[in-house]
């Protein structure tokens, strides 16, 4: 059982950790600002949800596995939010007619 | 294990130290700030000091990487000092680096340390955290200094607006119109965030935590709505917001006055209800630490009316 447990865990800390180094890879070589937010979102959001769930059953208590979800959560809303501003910021950068498009609620705000 | 984990720590805190000095622009070396200050913060949590960890992330980092951070990005750009002036100034802080590199190889062994003195006389004081009681008893006096300190600071930032906008508010903090996102997460996060920094205040007492991180993170709660242009920023002329900056110091200069009447000397407490009294002070300096470093961090006052952004439109 425990042997298992942790074969689960090592699984989802190596696909965790593959999700950052894509990531962090795509950060440092992609061409422009909104594909290098792209591929920094999904370490984000995979890379640190596989990480906890593999976490998860080595937590010594309820009350630490919930704090890590809370972690994941908070770092799931938060990095979201921050793309997106981060978005709006490359946006503004590239002239007047992207800063028109921004402005509008469009529904391609970026990734998140 | 831990030895790999902590040489990482290390030589990943002097790397980013590196970064910081070398950086050519002042936006990365505060972005390289901001993230030494995480990695600090690290440290000292190996080194079973969560209240310094807490601290550095919500003050060192935090707060004082938002300010660099805006800092930065307005600042124009200079032109970099002669190979004279950057040779001294590296000269400078060699000479600071061997002082203080001799001064800590030359303590004695083991390093003289108060921390018995400390923990024999905390159950007088009726707190269960040892840091909590050399802030507000032992050291009572250096912690009020702090806050006034913060009062200061503050108003050196707000005397660099005009004298004819020295009562009026501080400009938004985000040029761009609000996404829907970011006021989602400025309705949903703020009430966790005082939530927070209510527990790190109250916690305080007993286990790691205060008046300073609690203030922290009740700022960001309150810039985060600011962020979101969900509330505007208060005009600095209002006075009850004079009133709430100035609560915690006078209240805290109050009760140390009154210890001269009652415990015999400034900032004692009476015998049997010194922890009551550290909470109300911690409660009052807590909000008015908040306020002070959400104010920090926004801009000095500008005049009312349409505010020139920076070639940007915001509706």
């Amino acid at each position: 059982m425990s042997v298992a447990r942790d074969v689960f865990t090592l699984l989802c800390l190596l696909a965790g950790a593959g999700f950052f180094l894509a990531g962090t890879l795509g950060l440092l070589r992609f061409p422009d600002s909104l594909s290098r937010l792209h591929a920094l979102t999904k370490a984000d959001n995979v890379g640190l949800a596989l990480i906890v769930l593999g976490l998860l059953p080595q937590a010594g208590s309820v009350l630490d596995g919930a704090k890590m979800l809370a972690v994941w959560a908070l770092v799931q809303i938060a990095s979201g939010t921050v793309a997106q501003l981060l978005a709006q910021l490359a946006h503004g950068e590239r002239g007047a007619q992207a800063l028109a498009d921004s402005a509008a609620p469009s529904p391609e705000g970026g990734p998140t | 294990m831990s030895l790999v984990l902590d040489s990482f720590l290390g030589v990943l805190a002097l790397a980013l130290a590196l970064r910081v000095l070398l950086a050519r622009e002042a936006l990365a070396a505060a972005i390289g700030f901001v993230g030494l200050g995480l990695v600090l913060a690290l440290l000292w949590v190996r080194l079973d000091a969560a209240d310094v960890a807490l601290t550095e992330a919500a003050i060192g980092s935090g707060v004082t990487g938002l300010v660099l951070l805006r800092t930065a990005a307005a600042a124009k750009p200079v032109a970099p000092q002669g190979v004279a002036v950057r040779g001294l100034a590296a000269l400078i802080a060699f000479a600071v680096f061997c002082g203080l590199a001799a001064l800590v190889l030359t303590l004695p062994e083991p390093a003289p340390s108060l921390a018995d003195e400390a923990a024999a006389h905390l159950e007088a004081t009726g707190l269960g955290n040892p840091v909590t009681a050399v802030l507000l008893v032992y050291r009572a006096l250096d912690t009020l200094l702090e806050t006034v300190v913060l009062l200061l600071a503050l108003i050196g930032v707000w005397s660099l607006s005009a004298d004819r906008d020295w009562a009026g508010a501080p400009p938004p903090l985000w040029r761009f119109a609000p996404t829907p996102p970011l006021v989602f997460l400025a309705r949903i996060l703020p009430p966790l965030g005082i939530l927070m920094g209510l527990y790190l205040f109250w916690t305080g007492a007993d286990t790691p935590g205060g008046a300073f991180q609690g203030g922290a993170v009740l700022a960001a709660a309150w810039l985060l709505v600011l962020l979101a242009g969900l509330r505007a920023p208060p005009a600095a002329g209002s006075r009850r917001l004079r009133a709430l900056l100035l609560f915690g110091p006078a209240l805290f200069l109050a009760v140390g006055a009154l210890g001269v009447v009652f415990a015999g000397a400034f900032l004692a407490y009476p015998e049997g209800i010194a922890k009551p009294i550290i909470l109300v002070v911690e409660a009052a300096i807590t909000a008015s630490i908040a306020v002070t470093l959400g104010l920090l961090v926004l801009d000095p006052p500008q005049p009312p009316g349409p505010l020139p952004v920076e070639g940007h439109s915001s509706p």
